[in-house]
């Protein structure tokens, strides 16, 4: 189902594009093999950099040695912290804009090693091969230090952090006495969650390539989720004029949080491009994409506590997770316990605990992916001992007010996402028993959770061209990660002007476009949808002046609100026979084009009383076999809220995908760390499982009716987080219901089912 | 001295001709022996639609057809192909007109980012030839070496359905 349209013309013209399953604009480009990503633009002369990756977690480096590497014809050079440029000085250099507070980590900075497969040298070299075997022969010696990379050692070495990072607030104060409350609850449940490390791991593996023009000047195809991000990057760090440096990137093999900094093949392409005055293309190899940031390993506690009726009385979620030595990332898992439901005694708590590693980096729904399985795995802890069905618990709780600030939700409908989504799975015959359900020798359990994540919009600005063929250019500087952007963005365009889809083309991923933030937190169609509006808004009101201006028009003078746009014409609303298309309307002007530009910014008033989500309810049906507890997620349906749809076939997609990253996240992801070395193990995908075809069956989306007129211009929320937040928690509560285990260690992997079935 | 790998230095390796044939065409190419098929295709050939997305056979990113059998072209020397007809992604299409294939991918929302997709759909047009997927779950297993991190599994497992329906009338 749609959202219902917010403004009188979306939607109810002839030809509606918002709403509509439109395949991908970039369809064709994708299946063909022509959609260009980072490290496939190829010059004559191009030079390949292969990066030397630190052996040791902590320490020193005392002699590195490329003389071997540079004896290979066809090495060019090797580039060390002994030889490198001098580059920016300050910390707020090396900054970008996800970046949380401390020191940014510098490649090729100095003799130190801060964690495992740290970058230490570059080789390039004329080919790929080359510059491979180059960085074999580079031979480094290191003087180790004791490192600490375990979190559950480390649980109780932690500090508190502030507002560290963009995006994420400290937890709230605490309400009431949570501590008390709980202790006098007629029920509760008190449990210690742990997850592993995530890796992003996107197809693409991080790429740049630098072409380096005859004036000096550079044009880097960066795999990156904000083209302005790198490019502001690359300048600060060696101190260019943002002239110089063009940044595109008009496809990008995943991403999903990976792209948000920079990543360190960005600085080693430049160096290299910028010293040698070369073309220059550095591409990570797969062990190499767990050398940067990631989900972070998490250890929480979630208490709760009823009075029999199955009212909360308290909440209390700690959280305590992984930093690295040189910058606080937060993202503050616990938040979202005390705004999912109604309770008077709060107290949430967050802490980071230093380790030598990598610094985390936003991975799909930073935080709330993490955290809000642990509530919900919890609340499902606590039916069971209230003898409730898990629904019916959190409908008990239910609130339309965010307890978090005080502040109503925008729109929030998730009561029909309960009710739609059980519907749809059957939910209502489920006896609450475990093992009631079995087939042969599998034993099958059903379980749900709720899910919860933002609804943010940032500045961004869109331009506009419509050219005297009727045809419209649209513009800015934001990124499609695989998201649909370039889709959405042009079904937006095309409805506010009434054009035909084939009639509008939308650039994105390129620095010398109009400024758009970076693409995450699922807020790009908030804000650059509500920018792509606003210029269309205003192109439209420039053709109905100009169409009131053109001899005889059948338009007479009508006012803006009183000319609809649809199929390439204008007409008057109460009388279609007057309408006149608008391509003539171009003609008549005299014009070439109409250009326009405009800024699209946040309702702050509007949202400073009121607070925002996407919410879901997840249910799924697990098959174990009971020998050997082998899991199989058979039936998956989300139920999904987040304001109008724009695109239900993209949308559908987003959810689809999210899940399978919940059902990684459940079952499958860790990064599995040898303590000894401090270095991750399994660091490739052989080793580290994602979920393959073989892993996914049905999984069913059901997009609910949610009317939000608050939220901006569109009534949109994005839908790029909230389908995986939740999913572990449904899964390990439909574990526990077709085997009577608990398994609140995220992956559930065999051997701990196994471990409860003995 | 220890026998460290700098003692062992060799020089780069002598290119060999080799004459590989592409989506149709003859291309002599001038390459060291340890170039894969992959990096011949994406850094000599300029055929970018091939992907790499583990180089060590992992993903599935870099599938090709070749003389009809689906392979990992990351895991084959380029040496390894001469005489053989090697097709890629871009050589699916008759023209204008796509395969069936790949109009399905685009009709199922088979793919979000488009990176796995080359490999995706040359493993299926692979998998068609096949003939051993009778059934959905078949598919599913058959597909199984082509990773796809944005999770379109579902819709790719549809796309590949609907052509192998086609095939069935």
């Amino acid at each position: 189902m749609i959202a219902k349209p917010t403004f009188p013309d979306l939607l109810h013209a002839p030809g509606a594009q918002i709403g509509k399953p439109v395949s991908r604009v970039d369809g064709r480009l994708k299946v063909t093999g022509a959609a260009k990503y980072a490290g496939e633009f190829n010059v004559p002369g191009l030079l390949h950099g292969y990066i030397v990756s630190s052996t040791i977690a902590k320490g020193r480096i005392t002699r590195i040695d490329t003389s071997a590497a540079l004896k290979v014809p066809g090495v060019v050079q090797v580039f060390t912290h002994e030889n490198r440029p001098s580059l920016a000085w300050f910390d707020r250099k090396w900054k970008d804009q996800d970046a949380p507070k401390g020191s940014p980590f510098r490649p090729l900075h100095d003799d130190r090693i801060v964690h495992s497969l740290q970058p230490v040298a570059l080789v390039i070299a004329e080919s790929l091969e080359l510059a491979r075997y180059g960085a074999r022969l580079v031979e480094v010696e290191y003087e180790a230090e004791p490192h600490q990379t375990d979190l559950h050692a480390n649980r109780e070495n932690t500090f508190t952090p502030g507002k560290d990072k963009g995006g994420f607030e400290p937890p709230p104060p605490p309400r009431g006495d949570a501590d008390k409350a709980l202790a006098d609850a007629d029920v509760t449940v008190d449990l210690e969650f742990t997850q592993a490390a995530e890796y992003h791991n996107p197809m693409e593996m991080h790429a740049s390539t630098v072409l380096y023009g005859e004036d000096g000047t550079l044009t880097v195809h960066d795999k990156t989720q904000g083209a302005l991000n790198s490019q502001t990057y690359i300048c600060n760090v060696f101190n260019l004029s943002k002239s110089q440096v063009r940044v595109v990137s008009p496809f990008v093999g995943g991403a999903f949080g990976s792209g948000l900094r920079p990543q360190h093949q960005l600085f080693m392409a430049v160096l290299a491009a910028t010293e040698l005055k070369r073309s220059v293309r550095v591409e990570l190899s797969r062990p190499q994409m767990f050398s940067f940031g990631h989900r972070p390993e998490t250890i929480q506690r979630v208490a709760l506590g009823a009075s029999k009726d199955g009212t909360l009385q308290a909440i209390i979620h700690e959280a305590v997770q992984e930093s690295s030595q040189f910058e606080n990332y937060v993202e503050i898992v616990v938040n979202w316990s005390g705004q999912q439901y109604r309770c008077d005694n709060v107290r949430l708590d967050y802490k980071l605990s230093r380790l030598d590693l990598h610094t985390p980096l936003d991975q799909r729904a930073p935080g709330a992916a993490t955290g809000v399985p642990a509530l919900e795995i919890a609340m499902d802890e606590l039916a069971y001992k209230l003898g409730m069905d898990p629904v019916e618990l959190r409908l008990k709780n239910y609130t339309d007010i965010d307890p978090n600030s005080g502040n109503p939700f925008s729109s929030k409908e998730l009561r029909a996402c309960f009710r739609q989504g059980a519907e749809r799975f059957g939910w209502s015959g489920r006896k609450l028993e475990p093992r009631s359900m079995r087939e042969g020798r599998e034993l099958i359990g059903w379980g749900m959770a709720a899910g919860v994540w933002d609804a943010m919009q940032g500045q961004a600005n869109a331009r506009a061209v419509l050219g005297l063929d009727g045809k419209l250019t649209v513009a800015s500087a934001t990124a499609d990660i695989g998201t649909g952007t370039y889709t959405v963005m042009t079904q937006i365009a095309a409805e506010v002007l009434g054009l035909p889809i084939e009639d509008v083309t939308f650039n994105l991923g390129d620095s010398s476009l109009p400024m758009a933030p970076i693409e995450g937190g699922s807020w790009t169609v908030s804000s650059v949808g509500s920018a792509v509006k606003a210029v269309c808004d205003m192109v439209r009101g420039r053709l109905v002046k100009l169409a009131g201006k053109m001899e005889g028009s059948p338009l007479g003078d009508a006012a803006e609100e009183d000319v609809v746009f649809a199929d390439g014409h204008m007409s008057l609303r109460g009388d279609p026979s007057k309408r006149v298309a608008i391509v003539e309307v171009m003609r008549a002007s005299g014009t070439q084009s109409i250009e326009e530009e405009a800024r699209s910014i946040p309702y702050y008033l509007k949202r400073s009383k009121h607070a925002f989500g996407t919410h879901s309810a997840i249910f799924a049906e697990v098959r174990v076999d009971e020998d050997l507890g082998t899991v199989r997620v058979t039936r998956v349906v989300s139920a999904i809220a987040a304001g109008r749809i724009i695109n239900p076939k993209t949308a559908r997609s987003q959810i689809l995908g999210a899940v399978v990253w919940g059902m990684g996240m459940g079952l499958e992801e860790e990064a599995m760390l040898d303590h000894r070395l401090g270095r991750v193990m399994n660091h490739d995908l052989a080793e580290y499982h994602v979920p393959v075809n073989a892993d996914v069956h049905d999984i069913d989306v059901i997009f609910v009716e949610e009317h939000d007129d608050v939220v901006n211009p569109l009534g949109a929320k994005g839908v790029g987080e909230i389908g995986i937040v939740g999913v572990p928690a449904a899964l390990s509560n439909a574990i526990f219901h077709a085997t009577g285990v608990r398994v609140r260690d995220l992956p559930i992997t065999v051997d701990k089912i196994r471990k409860g079935m003995r | 001295m220890p026998d460290t790998i700098t003692d062992r230095v060799p020089h780069a390796p002598d290119t060999l001709a080799i004459t590989l044939t592409v989506n149709g065409v003859e291309r002599t190419l001038n390459l060291a022996p340890w170039t894969t098929l992959l990096d011949t295709l994406r850094l000599h050939l300029d055929l970018t639609g091939t992907k790499k997305g583990c180089d060590h056979g992992q993903c599935g990113a870099c599938t090709v057809l070749v003389d009809g059998k689906r392979i990992n072209s990351c895991l084959s020397l380029a040496v390894m192909q001469e005489g053989k007809e090697i097709t890629t992604v871009e050589g699916l299409a008759r023209g204008e007109q796509l395969h069936p294939m790949q109009e399905a991918f685009i009709e199922h929302d088979a793919f979000q980012c488009g990176y796995c997709t080359p490999g995706q759909i040359c493993s299926a047009v692979g998998l068609l030839s096949e003939g051993k997927a009778k059934s959905a779950d078949d598919v599913r297993e058959l597909m199984s070496g082509n990773i796809c991190r944005c999770g379109a599994y579902p819709n790719i497992v549809a796309a590949i359905e609907q052509v192998l329906g086609g095939d069935r009338r």
